[in-house]
């Protein structure tokens, strides 16, 4: 019998039933929830008389819409008030613990999840958010849903799933110096398409994979819904274990051995076939920029803006013309030369300690450009917290970035962090859809040390020329 | 869930490719909690100027498309957010069927979940619907989930496929978590035998 994908051990293990002619129905051993895709889910299950079937697998925060200013004060913005009263109603009601924005373990759902111990190689996890796919990180199925499976894997635990494919991205060495799993991924993207993975799980492999950190890794299988696929994984090792041991929810002592010893079964067999092959040359991955309004549209920092007209396909052209007109760019401007208005240095791809550590690395001693307003937005109340013991709020402040607190926040403005219209953002967030920051709101997909290093400058720059 | 079994309605068309959700339904509506009420937000950014007067350049506004029941769109749609307010924002503003050449996975199974239907057809049946539908004043198709095809009258005829079991599920707007219900016992043998 020929060997399995990581991704076909995992799915194996959970088909609770399944029939021909039907997709099958996986258990869920993880539910995230936040306060955006929940609510009717929650008022579904109420309306049909159903009850939450495994609060114990199910984890809820406040992140999408708070604020990240002082948490003392109420929230000026009644509707979100008005959301998040209804999480804190339903996780009474239901019995589900919740992380609301006085807890200490808040932040972002993608990022609690793992801080927390709660995400492990192994599991499926699903969430309300295209951005579960993050949790693959630790060899796990993780894969974003709708509301109205929400509620399916509230009143069930279980989601029904047709099988998806799946598809190899090997990362063929070394990432060359100055580039970080951002601008891997962001180059990963560059290269499939935005729809290249549709239909896919993505499993990435290869040394570039391996020597990445947790929190790289973390990175780079976030943005493969950016991609196309719903999932993205990253087999379990050494690291993955190191960072899980003595998390609060992950097993302790002799049973975290043995979950050890069950999960070094996990990656792909020897003899396993992927249904793609996409080969990453990492030798030739620099620094990367986006310039346009989706994560295809990038290239590298060093590049130009690139000539709608020299897109083959008519649909990409106009949809290149497009982008240029929303961003406000002239094609064959050298990356380099375009000035920026505002820094948002967050998000759940880029909001980890490791990313803020890089980023305060690169402007410690420095000043934020006059023209410019930058801010850091910590990925966890626990984030932060560590940040602040090792001076790195101190470091971004004495630059003069504003130092907030733990949410989504400018990765998707929903809070009142928001770009003005017209203003360009040097984000480490993960969509540069038009309107995403802010209505009619420019943003540029870069990795925390360009950003931190934009900041300063006041454009863009080659950070492997950066000297401080 | 509504059920689909055929729907013949005029097609508006939506010629971009890799439509996200975040302009189907930007974010500043998903602060509500309501299940119903969003087809005024559908396209908000690109349908209103700022001062919020309609934006008569943006299709949803020409006034050939105002009954439009049918879109067809450039692939990749629904590409992004999981948000599942873009396919109620769609349905609640009159749309019964979406036609492209490809979706976003979670877009795709949003839609389904809500008994809008998605229609993969090949590039070329797509650009001649999108063609058509912007040539041809009133132009329609009937899309017919029974016989999985799409036709105009006057003509022009192409096949769909859907998953079997959605397919079911669709025609006659069952309820997924009572169907999964009914399977209660595998679950909880499941969750015994993993103990
Ligand atoms: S940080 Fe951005 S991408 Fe991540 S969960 Fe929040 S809104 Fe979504």
């Amino acid at each position: 019998m020929p060997g399995k994908t990581m991704f076909e051990k995992i799915w194996d293990a959970h088909v609770v039933a399944e029939e021909p002619g039907k997709p099958a129905l996986l258990y869920v051993d993880l539910h995230l929830v936040h306060e955006v895709t929940s609510p009717q889910a929650f008022d579904g299950l109420r309306m049909a008389g159903r009850r939450v079937r495994r609060p114990d697998l199910t984890v809820a925060t406040a992140d999408h819409d708070v604020p990240t200013t002082d948490r003392s004060l109420p929230i000026e913005d009644p509707i979100a008030v008005q959301q998040l009263e209804h999480l804190s109603n339903d996780a009474r009601e239901f019995n589900i613990p919740l992380a609301d924005i006085h807890s200490p373990l808040q932040g972002i759902v993608h990022v609690i999840g793992p801080e927390q111990g709660y995400t492990q190689p192994g599991k499926v996890i699903v969430c309300g958010d295209s951005h579960t796919a993050t949790h693959g990180a630790f060899g796990a199925f993780a894969l974003g849903v709708g509301t109205s499976e929400v509620e399916h894997v509230l009143a069930t635990q279980t989601l029904r799933q047709a099988k998806q494919k799946t598809m190899q991205v090997d990362v063929n060495g070394p990432l060359p110096f100055g580039v970080t799993a951002k601008d891997l991924i962001l180059a990963i993207i560059g290269q499939i398409g935005i729809d290249g993975g549709t239909g896919h799980v993505i499993e990435y492999t290869g040394q570039g994979i391996r020597d990445l950190s947790m929190a790289g890794r973390m990175t780079v299988c976030n943005m493969s819904i950016e991609g196309g696929a719903r999932a993205g994984m990253v087999a379990p090792d050494e690291k993955t274990f190191d960072y899980l041991r003595g998390r609060a929810n992950a097993p302790q002592g002799d049973a975290f051995d043995e979950a050890v010893e069950r999960w070094k079964q996990l990656p792909t067999d020897p003899d396993a076939a992927y249904d793609t092959t996409v080969v990453i040359d990492a030798a030739s991955l620099t620094p990367m920029v986006s310039w346009g309004t989706n994560p295809g549209q990038v290239t590298q920092v060093t590049g130009r803006v690139p000539d709608p007209a020299s897109f083959g396909n008519p649909a990409d052209r106009e949809s290149a013309e497009r982008a240029l007109r929303y961003m406000g760019l002239e094609p064959n401007t050298p990356m380099e030369e375009i000035p920026i208005d505002r820094v948002f240095i967050g998000s759940c791809t880029n909001s980890r300690i490791e990313d803020l550590r890089d980023a305060a690395a690169v402007v410690q001693g420095l000043r934020v450009s006059d023209r410019v307003g930058a801010m850091v937005v910590p990925g966890s109340y626990a984030i932060k917290q560590q940040a602040e013991a090792e001076g790195l709020d101190r470091i971004f402040l004495d630059a003069g970035f504003e130092w907030r607190n733990a949410g989504c926040s400018m990765c998707l403005a929903m809070n009142p962090d928001q770009l003005l219209p017209g203003e360009r953002c040097a984000s480490t967030s993960n969509r540069n859809f038009e309107g995403r920051q802010g209505k009619d709101g420019r943003t540029h997909l870069v990795s925390p040390q360009m950003a931190a290093a934009a900041a300063i400058a006041g454009h863009f720059v080659d950070i492997r020329e950066w000297k401080n | 869930m509504d059920a689909f079994t055929v729907h013949t309605g005029v097609v508006m068309p939506m010629d971009r490719v890799n439509v996200d959700t975040d302009q189907i339904i930007p974010k500043q509506f998903l602060k509500r909690v309501e299940r119903t009420g969003y087809e005024d937000f559908l396209f908000f950014d690109w349908r209103f100027h700022a001062d919020g007067s309609p934006n008569e350049e943006f299709v949803l506004n020409f006034p050939g498309y105002k009954e439009a029941s049918v879109m067809v769109a450039g692939r990749n749609f629904g590409c992004g957010s999981s948000r599942e307010h873009a396919p109620w924002a769609l349905q609640q503003y009159g749309f019964r069927t979406i036609i492209a050449s490809s979706f976003a996975d979670i877009f795709y199974n949003n839609c389904l979940q809500n008994g809008l239907l998605p229609v993969r057809l090949s590039e070329k049946d797509v650009d001649h619907i999108m063609i058509q539908a912007k040539e041809v004043p009133g132009y329609q198709v009937t899309v017919d989930l029974a016989s999985c095809t799409v036709s105009d009258g006057q003509g022009f005829s192409a096949a769909f496929s859907l998953d079997e079991f959605k397919r079911y599920c669709l025609l006659n707007g069952l309820d997924d978590i009572g169907l999964t219900l009914q399977e209660e016992g595998a679950i909880t043998t499941f969750e015994s035998q993993r103990a």
